[in-house]
């Protein structure tokens, strides 16, 4: 008999388990190493405390009525549920805090599309520390961990989310045209942000700008010549990058146009890539303004692995098979999986 | 012959391939092979990849593909860009200016048949190959509707009463007239479009920037 399950979700084997759990495991230690401890929390959550945080697109898409009648939500991110627990467990607590999760999280798809609704993700969050040390901490241990599982050819991209409205506001936008332009930056679609730039009426440099700026991506030089409104995030990125050991600075390529699509970012924002593999492997940033919408003001800072990628970028690299990469089979072996 | 900056590209075949081609051979690319054989798909040693247009989001956004060419129309089909639609994950760069179409309302001649549906049945019936598109203009525009999705020639669901009328791509309107079929509402102008997956865009920056300074260097290109 075939017994389906839905779609987005998945059973997971010995073999397809045992190297996850290789992973997972590596990742905690490496997690544990830098002082993060691990914590569960709930699947399920009540929707009205899970609703305080501003999630956009990776809003919660599963909800069921308790036996009261209260709504339940199935969690979309832990950062939301630990933003909870700091506010609600360690109420008094000297920050910072650190904490690590392996956790499941619940988002909508859209059909036909291998979408996950059901995602494993593996992640810290650094409760407490403001920028920049708390980032260059935060990429720290990103980069730690990947080198502990063995992917070699990953880059961090790291963009900051006051950018682009920093930008806008200091050349003038018009208040009501500047949620189209960062609309379209959100669809990654740079010929309708150049449209409606035109047909915003802006004129010829300040258009150049905020159709050129988002576009620069590439290493620390990129933070040289910056243009003055642009100053002052990239300012920060620099700060941040001045912290990192060499190893670490090494692996991060910078993104003034680095957008994620998740409500709650205020500053450094980065994404994980790899040759191997055509998406995002995890990301992260900045929060600072979320443990304040739980009742504690205390900037943070964190980061998700989606655990499945990762293991397919892994798969990737060993087998030399990357679709971005050139085919070569050199640089295979090694790692987590092996 | 080498792929251009070593990218790969993905290239459609049908209406956009002649100018992709030309686009691509302005660019110094050898595309011999590519015009003469129709029938090969991959073409390992420029780089390039071909396939029909709404395939190519496709292998761009899951990295089959470093860059593709696909037309607007294809992108807003599959792309969503509606509150809590998630799209193909892909970067648009640059309107190529080629390709040039219309997505048009078409119904039959005379009265139009869907202004009266509208008003007597409260709803208008709609073929097309864009079902997104179709329900996003009718949203838009205060509408209620009901799609019908058809695969082949959209023109003959109006001319057999199947529906009130069509969202189809039209360049010249000929096979519009030839139908006797007119324009009732044009909603949004297509051209060909320059796609990129989004991690080739951060780790192949460089090769991908010096292609589209190449690509706005040339005439043809409308950016």
């Amino acid at each position: 008999m075939i017994h389906p399950i839905p779609s987005g979700t998945r059973d997971v084997l010995p073999q397809e388990t045992g190297e996850v759990r290789a992973i997972t495991d590596t990742l905690r230690t490496a997690f544990d190493r830098h002082g993060y401890g691990e914590i569960y929390t709930p699947a399920l959550e009540y929707e009205s405390v899970l609703a305080r945080a501003d999630m956009a697109e990776a809003q919660p898409a599963y909800r069921v009525f308790d036996e009261t009648g209260v709504v339940l939500a199935l969690r979309s991110d832990m950062t939301v549920p630990i933003a909870r627990v700091v506010a609600t467990r360690y109420a008094s607590s000297e920050p910072p805090l650190r904490f690590c999760y392996f956790a499941h999280c619940y988002r909508g798809v859209r059909p036909q599309r291998g979408q996950l609704r059901e995602l494993l993700q593996a992640g810290i969050e650094l409760i407490g520390s403001p920028a920049p040390e708390g980032t260059a901490e935060a990429l720290t241990v990103l980069c730690r961990s990947l080198d502990a599982v063995g992917l070699k050819d990953y880059r961090v991209g790291m963009g900051d989310a006051s950018l682009f409205p920093a930008l806008m506001a200091s050349l003038q936008v018009r208040e009501p045209v500047r949620h189209g332009l960062l609309e379209a930056l959100v669809w990654r679609d740079f010929v309708e942000l150049g449209q409606r730039l035109h047909d915003a009426g802006l004129d010829g440099e300040a258009a150049d700008l905020l159709l050129d700026v988002p576009q620069r991506r590439g290493g620390p030089e990129l933070l040289t010549d910056a243009p003055e409104p642009a100053v002052e995030a990239v300012t920060g990125m620099r700060r941040v990058y001045e912290l990192l050991d060499p190893d670490v600075a090494e692996r991060v390529i910078f993104d003034l146009g680095l957008i994620r699509n998740i409500g709650y970012y205020t500053g450094a924002v980065f994404e994980v890539y790899d040759p191997a593999l055509g998406a995002p492997i995890g990301g992260g940033g900045r929060y600072d303004e979320l443990l304040g919408r739980f009742g504690r003001q205390l900037p943070a800072v964190g980061f998700a692995l989606d655990v499945d990628q990762l293991h397919q970028a892994l798969a990737g690299e060993e087998r030399g098979t990357g679709l971005l990469l050139a085919g070569s089979a050199d640089g295979a072996g090694g790692g987590a999986l092996s | 012959m080498s792929p251009i900056h070593g990218l790969k590209i993905a290239v459609p075949r049908g209406a956009l391939f002649e100018g992709t081609v030309d686009l691509l051979a302005a660019l110094g690319l050898d595309t011999d092979e590519l015009r003469a054989n129709d029938r090969k798909l991959l073409f390992e040693d420029i780089g390039v990849i071909t396939m029909r247009p709404s395939d190519v989001p496709t292998y761009v956004e899951a990295g089959a593909a470093d860059l593709g060419v696909t037309g607007k129309d294809v992108l807003l089909e599959q792309l969503g860009h509606a509150p809590n639609e998630h799209g193909r994950d892909v970067y648009e760069l640059l309107d190529l200016g080629f390709g040039r179409c219309t997505m048009v309302m078409a119904s039959k001649a005379g009265p139009d048949p869907a202004v009266e549906s509208l008003r007597r049945l409260g709803v208008m019936r709609v073929a097309t190959k864009y079902p997104r598109i179709a329900a996003r203009h009718l949203e838009e525009t205060g509408r209620q509707g009901e799609i019908v999705e058809v695969k082949g020639s959209v023109e003959l669901a109006p001319l057999t009463g199947m529906v009130d009328a069509i969202v189809d791509l039209t360049a010249t309107g000929t096979t519009l007239r030839e139908n006797n079929l007119v324009v009732r509402e044009e909603i949004v102008v297509c051209t060909a479009r320059l796609i990129a997956n989004p991690v080739a865009h951060k780790l192949k920056a460089a090769q991908i920037d010096a292609l589209l300074g190449q690509l706005r260097g040339l005439p043809a290109a409308s950016a």
